[in-house]
């Protein structure tokens, strides 16, 4: 298959590409819903969780240790460890909001996630980066908290994520993500790094440390990036 | 689970998200630091797809996850809109799991 010859990757539209993303979420949400209710959490519980606490992968975690009996503290730990990632985030999404007041800032820290970071940080100038983040931060907070009330209340109607693939559709956004910052060499290294680190340390380490640990990709992409220049400092045009 | 375990879930994610943003206002909007803080996404996105991918499940699950994001990689490549990649990396997975009885 040939590529085309219109040039590279384009970047997802900020606002359409939110709104498919958040869509998708929704439909988790309704699953964690149902498995916030099977684990004994109540519907008021189930809400409480992805109002306040809104990261998808700690609200699992938590909810399937709490399930199988483990302790609160044990779930605690586990899902915090999970959220840490939104901390690297904070400081590539501050630059788009720079301008706007503390409250602001402190309103759309809330929504610092994967997916939100992801659409934002995959645009090519900072006002798609904030419509990109908004649309994206907004719409899936709405519909992962319309889903998990759905699936609390309504129960068991949707059957598991695996039945219909969601889990595979997580995966490939973020491929969809990621494509822009490979146009970039500095961009590919970090991938590539990353990637390798996340496929020694996945089996092995407890879940989120290996995130964690992807974030060195970076780092080395920036060395590699120094070297090329000569130990000039690393060039601005970094995706 | 008690409301005492939701809400330090709730303080500790959110004291994670607003850490990373009002610390991050610190940090030199030049040099290296800057340059490390645009290169965060491309890692972090990378190290997402390998874990979300091979992350848990029976080795059929895995595989036909892995198939999935395949495919949905190559409809990234044909500059499919997001929506387009979601559905066909979810509906290749679902079919193959169909298929195998996995």
């Amino acid at each position: 298959m040939k590529r085309h010859d219109d040039g590279p990757i384009k970047p997802p539209r900020p606002v359409r590409d939110g709104v498919a993303l958040a869509a998708a979420v929704g439909v988790v949400g309704v699953v964690f819903g149902v498995l916030a209710r099977s684990a004994g959490l109540s519907v008021a519980q189930a809400c409480a969780m992805s109002l306040l606490v809104f990261t998808g992968a700690s609200q699992f975690a938590a909810v399937g240790i709490v399930g199988a009996g483990g302790s609160g503290a044990a779930a605690i730990g586990s899902a915090l460890l999970l959220a840490a990632r939104n901390t690297l985030y904070g400081p590539v999404v501050e630059r788009w909001f720079r301008r706007d007041r503390v409250v602001v800032r402190a309103a759309l820290a809330q929504v610092v996630i994967d997916e939100s970071t992801g659409v934002g940080a995959a645009q090519t100038t900072d006002a798609d980066r904030r419509r990109g983040f908004i649309a994206t931060g907004i719409g899936v907070y709405v519909l992962w908290n319309l889903g998990t009330l759905v699936g609390a209340v309504a129960g068991d109607l949707v059957g598991d994520l695996e039945r219909w693939g969601l889990d595979a559709a997580f995966p490939a956004s973020f491929v969809a993500l990621l494509a822009p910052h490979l146009r970039h060499r500095p961009g590919r290294v970090a991938a590539c790094s990353a990637a390798a680190i996340a496929v020694a340390t996945v089996p092995v380490l407890p879940v989120g440390v290996p995130i964690l640990l992807t974030a060195v990709g970076a780092a080395v992409a920036l060395i590699d990036a120094e070297r090329r220049a000569g130990f000039e400092p690393a060039p601005e045009d970094a995706p | 689970m008690s409301w005492a375990t939701i809400v330090a879930l709730a303080a500790g994610a959110y004291a994670f998200k607003a850490a990373g943003v009002f610390l991050g206002a610190r940090l030199p909007t030049t040099g290296r630091p800057a340059a490390l803080v645009a290169l965060v996404p491309a890692a972090l996105f990378a190290g997402i797809i390998v874990q979300q991918s091979i992350g848990d499940g029976s080795a059929a699950i895995v595989a036909t996850r892995v198939l999935g994001v395949a495919v949905g990689g190559v409809a990234v490549w044909r500059k499919a809109p997001l929506f387009v990649v979601i559905v066909v990396a979810a509906t290749v997975t679902a079919v193959a799991r169909l298929t195998l009885g996995a």
